[in-house]
């Protein structure tokens, strides 16, 4: 659905992985950006109604782009830039934050 | 003056739609009678949005065993009027009456609550008020979550909490659907008594009513004195925040910390004496920050997403008044700054004496705002 517009720069690409998956961004993208590149629709289901939810404002206020990352869940992924090695899963349910493996 | 605004037949008028405003509204309106709401807009001073939304009768009437009287009162109300409210509305408003917690990060801080506890004990006309003195590992039963910090509290059973911006938003819809004639952007600069009762007037127009009732929060201290009340209120700022949406982790309310129904939690709440002053202090909410990470570790990893400052409504002597005019029979005042736990007890009994012009007065005698009437020393 979206297509990258041509680099400016060359930007290293960096490897993550979306719930099990191989994936590929670029340096500097921001998580959401990856994932929309990767042709990813949705990033998590809605906690009380269960319907997919994708990233939307872009811009940190809407809270549809939650994904767990590293084991951190409610991550806003249009706020959280893209790192190499990161695991990336969509965010299921509410976050049960007594469950996380402490930072 | 807007020309033409049309007011029908009105009974009542009350100067104040916020949570204290609206339960009036609503018990009056039960009673059948024709009321009024009229008032300010989005801008107005408003503790009904800014509050913890406890219930809370943990302490209450320290010094003033009418108080807790009157809280208890309230608080075993609350589960009927909860239904009621969602009967009629539809609006689940989230009460809980889990009991709540006042938890402790010193040995000073609770000897400090169980020497309250012992004076609360000691005074005469008090009602039954069970609370149980836990030590970290009772605490730790009923909130796993504390950290190695807190050595102690309370706990009561009576308290509770509730979603209360939906209470607020249920009492609104149950006054559209009882009939009551709410205005909003209806700001009340001055009440004139005319003889058999008041005009009432602000930018919007004027309109009169056979009787008058102050609900109007801070607004109360210039209004009270043109009818004969006195309401000496003044502002005392509060700090809260809330965080992202998490899974339900907290099962009891605290009183500096409590999970909404909604998941996000609430970190409160501090005290400051700044007048009208609303803006937000970074260095009031990392003091709040740091003792709620004390209390409950893993709070410190979940994100802040709002934060704001409201104005609690205080009394000098921090209790509520509830009047009637001896010069102007038909005005009355009514001021608190606990209109969440005390709702049911407004929209209840606070009407009734309202509505029977404050004959049945009883209990809320001790409340009259004249306690703070001093005699002028020659």
């Amino acid at each position: 659905m979206f297509r990258r517009l041509p680099d400016l720069a060359v930007r290293k690409a960096v490897s993550f992985t979306f719930d099990g998956r191989s994936m590929q961004g670029r340096e500097g993208d921001s998580i959401a950006a990856a994932l929309l590149a990767n042709g990813i629709d949705h990033v998590r289901v809605h906690p009380v109604s269960g319907a997919p939810r994708s990233p939307y404002c872009l811009m940190g206020v809407c809270f549809e782009c939650l994904v767990t990352v590293n084991g951190v869940g409610n991550r806003q992924a249009c706020q959280t830039e893209l790192r190499d090695a990161m695991v990336i899963e969509s965010q299921r349910g509410a976050r049960a934050v007594s469950d996380e493996i402490s930072q | 003056m807007s020309e033409g605004e049309k007011f029908g037949e009105v009974e009542i008028a009350i100067v104040g739609g916020g949570i204290t405003g609206a339960s009036l509204a609503w018990g009056l309106s039960r009673l059948g009678k024709k009321v009024l709401v009229l008032d300010e807009g989005d801008v107005a001073f408003r503790a009904s949005r800014g509050n913890f939304a406890l219930i809370w009768v943990q302490l209450k009437g320290l010094g003033f065993p009418a108080y807790a009287h009157w809280t208890n009162w309230a608080a075993d109300a609350w589960p009927g009027f909860a239904q009621t409210l969602s009967d009629q509305t539809g609006i689940d408003i989230a009460f809980r009456r889990s009991g709540g917690l006042t938890l402790a990060l010193s040995d000073d801080e609770m000897e400090k609550q169980a020497k309250a506890w012992a004076r609360l004990r000691e005074q005469p006309d008090m009602p039954a008020c069970p609370h149980e003195r836990l030590d970290h590992d009772g605490i730790g039963r009923l909130l796993p979550d504390i950290g190695p910090d807190v050595v102690g509290g309370f706990y009561c059973p009576r308290d509770g909490h509730v979603n209360v911006l939906r209470l607020f938003a249920a009492l609104h819809r149950g006054l559209a659907l009882s009939g009551v004639d709410y205005r909003a952007d209806h700001r009340v600069d001055a009440i004139v008594p005319d003889g058999t009762g008041f005009r009432l007037s602000g930018a919007w127009g004027e309109v009169g009513s056979a009787k008058v009732v102050l609900a109007a929060g801070l607004g109360n201290a210039v209004l009270a004195s043109m009818i004969g009340l006195t309401m000496p209120v003044r502002p005392v700022g509060g700090h809260v925040m809330v965080t992202e949406k998490a899974r339900p982790f907290l099962r009891y309310p605290t009183t500096s910390v409590r999970q909404t129904d909604d998941g996000g939690v609430m970190i409160g709440t501090s005290q400051e004496e700044r007048g009208f002053d609303t803006s937000v202090s970074p260095a009031v909410l990392s003091t709040l920050a740091e003792r709620a990470i004390r209390t409950f570790p893993l709070l410190g990893r979940l994100n802040v997403v709002r934060s704001w400052s409201a104005l609690r409504i205080m009394t000098p002597d921090g209790f509520p008044i509830y009047d009637r005019s001896l010069r102007y029979p038909g005005a009355f005042g009514a001021t608190c700054h606990s209109g969440v736990t005390l709702a049911p007890a407004h929209a209840l009994r606070l009407a009734s004496w309202i509505a029977e012009d404050g004959s049945s007065s009883g209990l809320l005698d001790v409340f009259r705002g004249r306690r703070f009437d001093v005699p002028a020393l020659a």
